[in-house]
């Protein structure tokens, strides 16, 4: 079932980040990639190096990867100083080789941030994200209680928005653009998705709270405005989400200070 | 012989699960919290179940191999989810549901699972509206529909390109209200490397943590595997790379059995392979065939430009075919076809491995923009890896591995004939017989999740005293970790000279040629000599670099290669035994003139399960016959 590119192969030179473990040392490392196919993914790449690699008694550079298709949110490389690369509005992993030209040093290192430590080479720990997420991105709805789908109708244009944010995929790519490091793109993509919808009400106001609040503790910077976010997101996630969240903020913030306190502890109508 | 009881509740179809509900025992709310329950697996299904669990009030432990829960590769479902909501007011019903998935099987699964997974398709929309989940509307702010392939009506919800990534963000989003309650221990990275069975119980599982290399032991009342299929086997699929067999595969070895391991699902329209370099192949949804047609040239050995054959020297062979479902027929039945169209010298592109899926049509009734809006992202996808625009020029397709209906055997309660071990989703082979319909296995996965497993595990644990379960250094588990641990320093102290992708890329060309679309007996029996030479090549050559006590990728994969090499063969037996075709099987010794299915309901008109016996002895092969009550095993017709 396989057959041979008539296009033709070309070389390169990788300039690889290596790292032993989230305490030793790192530094890039530069391995030649011979005959490669301008067909061939940017993964698929380093593939044949680390095969090569590893029949020269080197061990090979440690990637994240898993679907291969885009949509996964685990493949996670910044290569020439651009998260996944290159393309705009793809992933590390939907680069493929013909962006590149013979005799290129492409430089490949993992994402940095804070609030991402290298777990070893190009893999980062961000489970920070999850954290976040855990903290209030979810609408509580227990299996069993859930009313009928089509007794609440949302407006195609809520429901195209909501969809817009919720494209996500989680790979943390708006936070390694960041100068800061900001994990706001991520964040306000979440509370926008759910915030537009009727059903996410409920919990509108603890959810931004908490999201934010755990961002803050967990390293990520503040953000200042530059979109250098949305312009890596592999789903042109847009900033906008941002603003939107900065007014859900805002107003639960003012909600929950003006909050009647209970009469048991002196407030309370009269 | 392992006994397989089914369990199937007696009385009418439709009224099974209901009165299966009311009957099956309970655990009493203070006692719940005594119960331990791992989960390994956190897709649909295992995200599902885990939330769901712990929502009930069991204590519940969930391992996943990704670094995130939201990784797990139901997330690459593009689709949608069946349901019979009837919404459209065009026919549809839970009985019609049901008929279509045990027809698009090939009437090999069992009726009462079947009809249970569509009466709760209706739950498993609501349930995910509620969650957030941000489904197709119309203007009218009511929910959308489109069809998929064996389907006369519009039944299934979508989420543009996206519903798995959607559906999975959901469950996703309940596991971690879970976790963030502290009702679920989550732990990622975590593969699960054994099962440990206890007094012929399930109680626990042995753990490798991937980032440290940490082995660990965990104890529970009871062992929930969601952890996927296993069409890696074929090195070359529509899975995400890291998809694997491990978890069912050591729970074989202690005792489930396999549960007709040959039915796999070749899915028509995905990209053709480029090079011998390629990682993966990927999908084009199903959902492009409501408006794309499919067709290849007339005349064999024509290299004209798509444009520059006329209407008159195309074969919507389909549509031709299939007159009644078009270029909608189900998977199975169009990926044989478009194998045909090619060994007939009638394929396109460079490799001829390709036959055409065109939108001219659709553009010109529908305009640029609608085409877009309902494709747009795959379209975006097919332009990436082939720099082709299927605006202006058919797309590519052929057909590429895409899902295994086999699976360990379960129960009615998704048991295994292994006590206190369930199986859910993809890794079990329950519902969808010899062929899975499109937009069928989201359903399964959260049928599973949120609407059986919440139910049926009570009945097990009222059995269990609370507080029974072994402590984790009983010798069981010390057996299962020193096996976990023989295994890895056999690996690392190999040092061949071949990396694991080596051994992966050769297992996978003997399955597709051997024990893919169209299978032989000459083919299959050399595939069961091809196979054992090439693992004993495996452990004498394989190179896996690196050490045991850090991320090493090397060694992950040296692990799930060993089993898929076991897997594969085990396949390749199953399709030599079953002397029929059926959906996805297809023997070429038994179809019909016209090249359709031949099945031999009076012979083979059961499940196979698959009882492991020792390391290098045959299994054996139980079976349990499929008692249809309601439905007549029929010969399935799309024309």
């Amino acid at each position: 079932m396989v057959a041979a590119s008539t296009l033709k192969t070309f070389s390169v030179t990788l300039r690889v980040w290596r790292q032993a473990g989230p305490a030793a040392a790192g530094a890039f490392v530069n391995y030649p990639a011979k005959d490669i196919s301008p067909d061939m993914s940017f993964l698929e790449m380093l593939d044949v190096v680390n095969d090569e690699l590893a029949a020269q008694g080197i061990e090979p550079i440690a990637f994240a990867h898993d679907c291969r298709e885009g949509i996964c949110g685990t493949c996670s490389c910044t290569i020439n100083g651009k998260p996944h690369g290159p393309g705009k509005g793809v992933a590390t992993c939907q680069t493929y080789m013909r962006s590149f030209s013979d005799g290129d040093t492409i430089v490949v290192e993992p994402f940095r941030a804070r609030a991402f430590p290298v777990v070893k080479d190009l893999v980062t720990d961000r489970a920070a994200f999850d954290k976040i997420q855990q903290s209030g991105g979810f609408i509580t709805a227990r299996a069993g209680s859930a009313p009928d789908a089509n007794a609440l109708p949302i407006p195609k244009g809520d429901a195209d928005l909501a969809m817009d944010a919720a494209q996500c995929i989680g790979c943390g790519a708006c936070v390694a653009a960041c100068k800061n490091a900001s994990a706001m793109l991520f964040v306000s993509a979440k509370v926008g998705h759910l915030g537009l919808l009727p059903q996410g009400q409920a919990e509108r106001d603890r959810r931004v709270l908490a999201m934010v609040n755990t961002m803050d503790t967990l390293g990520f910077g503040s953000c200042t405005n530059q979109y250098e976010c949305s312009a890596a997101c592999p789903k042109l996630i847009s900033h906008d989400f941002i603003a939107r969240m900065n007014r859900d903020y805002l107003t639960a913030s003012l909600r929950s200070a003006f909050k009647p306190a209970p009469a048991n502890t002196g407030g309370g109508a009269a | 012989m392992a006994t397989l009881d089914s369990k199937i509740p007696s009385g009418p179809l439709a009224e099974k699960w209901r009165k299966h509900k009311t009957e099956i025992k309970l655990v009493n709310p203070a006692n719940k919290r005594k119960y331990e329950v791992i989960v390994v697996g956190a897709g649909l299904a295992g995200s599902s179940a885990a939330s769901s669990l712990a929502d009930l009030g069991y204590k519940v432990k969930c391992f996943v191999f990704h670094d995130s829960p939201r990784r797990a590769h139901s997330i690459a479902a593009q689709g949608g989810i069946n349901a019979a909501k009837n919404y459209q007011n065009d026919g549809d019903s839970v009985h019609r549901l049901f008929y279509d998935t045990l027809k698009g099987g090939d009437y090999r699964a069992r009726e009462a699972n079947v009809h249970r997974l569509a009466e709760v398709s209706v739950n498993i929309i609501d349930q995910c509206v509620a969650q957030g989940v941000p489904f197709a509307r119309e203007y009218g702010g009511l929910l959308a529909n489109r069809s998929f392939g064996g389907a006369q009506v519009s039944r299934t919800f979508y989420a543009r390109g996206q519903t798995g990534q959607q559906l999975l963000l959901g469950a996703y989003s309940a596991l971690s209200r879970m976790v963030g309650a502290g009702a679920v221990d989550l732990h990622t990275n975590s593969e699960m490397l054994d099962l440990v069975v206890v007094g012929g119980q399930a109680k626990g599982v042995i753990i490798r943590n991937l980032v440290t290399g940490e082995i660990s032991r965990h104890s529970a009342d009871a062992v929930i595997l969601a952890t996927g299929g296993y069409g890696n086997v074929f090195n070359l699929s529509t899975y995400a790379r890291g998809s694997n067999a491990t978890a069912i595969w050591r729970a074989y070895k202690r005792g489930a059995c396999m549960a007709n391991p040959c039915y796999t699902q070749i899915h028509p329209t995905c990209i053709p392979v480029s090079g011998d370099y390629q990682s993966k192949l990927t999908l084009m949804s199903e959902s492009l065939r409501n408006d794309g047609r499919i067709w290849a040239p007339k005349k064999a050995g024509d290299t004209r430009a798509p444009a520059a054959i006329p209407e008159s020297e195309r074969d919507y062979y389909l549509e031709r075919l299939y007159p009644s479902f078009g270029n909608l027929a189900p998977r199975d039945i169009a990926s044989r076809a478009a194998k045909r169209i090619c060994d007939e010298g009638r394929g396109v592109g460079s490799t001829g491995l390709g036959v055409y899926l065109d939108f001219a049509d659709a553009i010109k009734r529908l305009g640029e923009p609608a085409v877009r809006e309902r494709y747009g992202n795959l379209f975006d996808i097919y332009h990436e890896i082939t720099a082709e625009s299927a605006y202006k020029a058919p797309m590519r397709i052929y057909p590429a591995v895409h899902y295994t209906m086999g699976g360990l055997w379960v129960d009615y309660n998704l048991m295994s004939n292994i006590p206190g071990l369930f199986v859910l989703g993809e890794a079990n082979f329950s519902d969808h017989g010899a062929n899975r319909l499109g937009a069928s296995a989201l359903m399964q996965g959260l049928a599973d999740g949120y609407f059986v497993i919440p139910y049926t595990i009570g009945d097990y644990l009222a059995g269990q005293k609370p507080g029974s379960r072994p402590a984790a250094d009983a010798p069981e588990f010390q057996q299962a970790e020193a096996n976990v641990r023989g295994q890895t320093t056999r690996f690392l102290a190999t040092k061949g000279k071949q990396p694991v992708s080596h051994f992966h890329k050769k297992l996978g060309k003997i399955m597709w040629d051997r024990c893919g679309m169209a299978r032989t007996k000459a083919g299959l029996e050399a595939a069961l000599q091809e196979i054992p030479a090439l693992r004993e090549e495996f452990n004498a050559s394989v190179n896996v670099p690196g050490s045991a006590d850090t991320l090493n990728q090397s060694l992950e994969q040296a692990g799930r290669v060993a089993d898929f090499l076991d897997l594969g063969e085990l396949m390749c037996r199953d399709a030599l035994t079953r002397e029929e075709s059926c959906g996805g099987h297809f023997r070429e010794e038994h179809q019909y003139p016209d090249g359709e299915c031949k099945r031999d309901d009076e012979k083979f008109g059961h499940v196979a399960a698959w009882e492991y016996q020792g390391e290098g002895k045959t299994p054996v092969r139980n079976t349990e016959a499929l008692n249809y009550e309601f439905t007549k095993m029929s010969l399935r017709n799309y024309k």
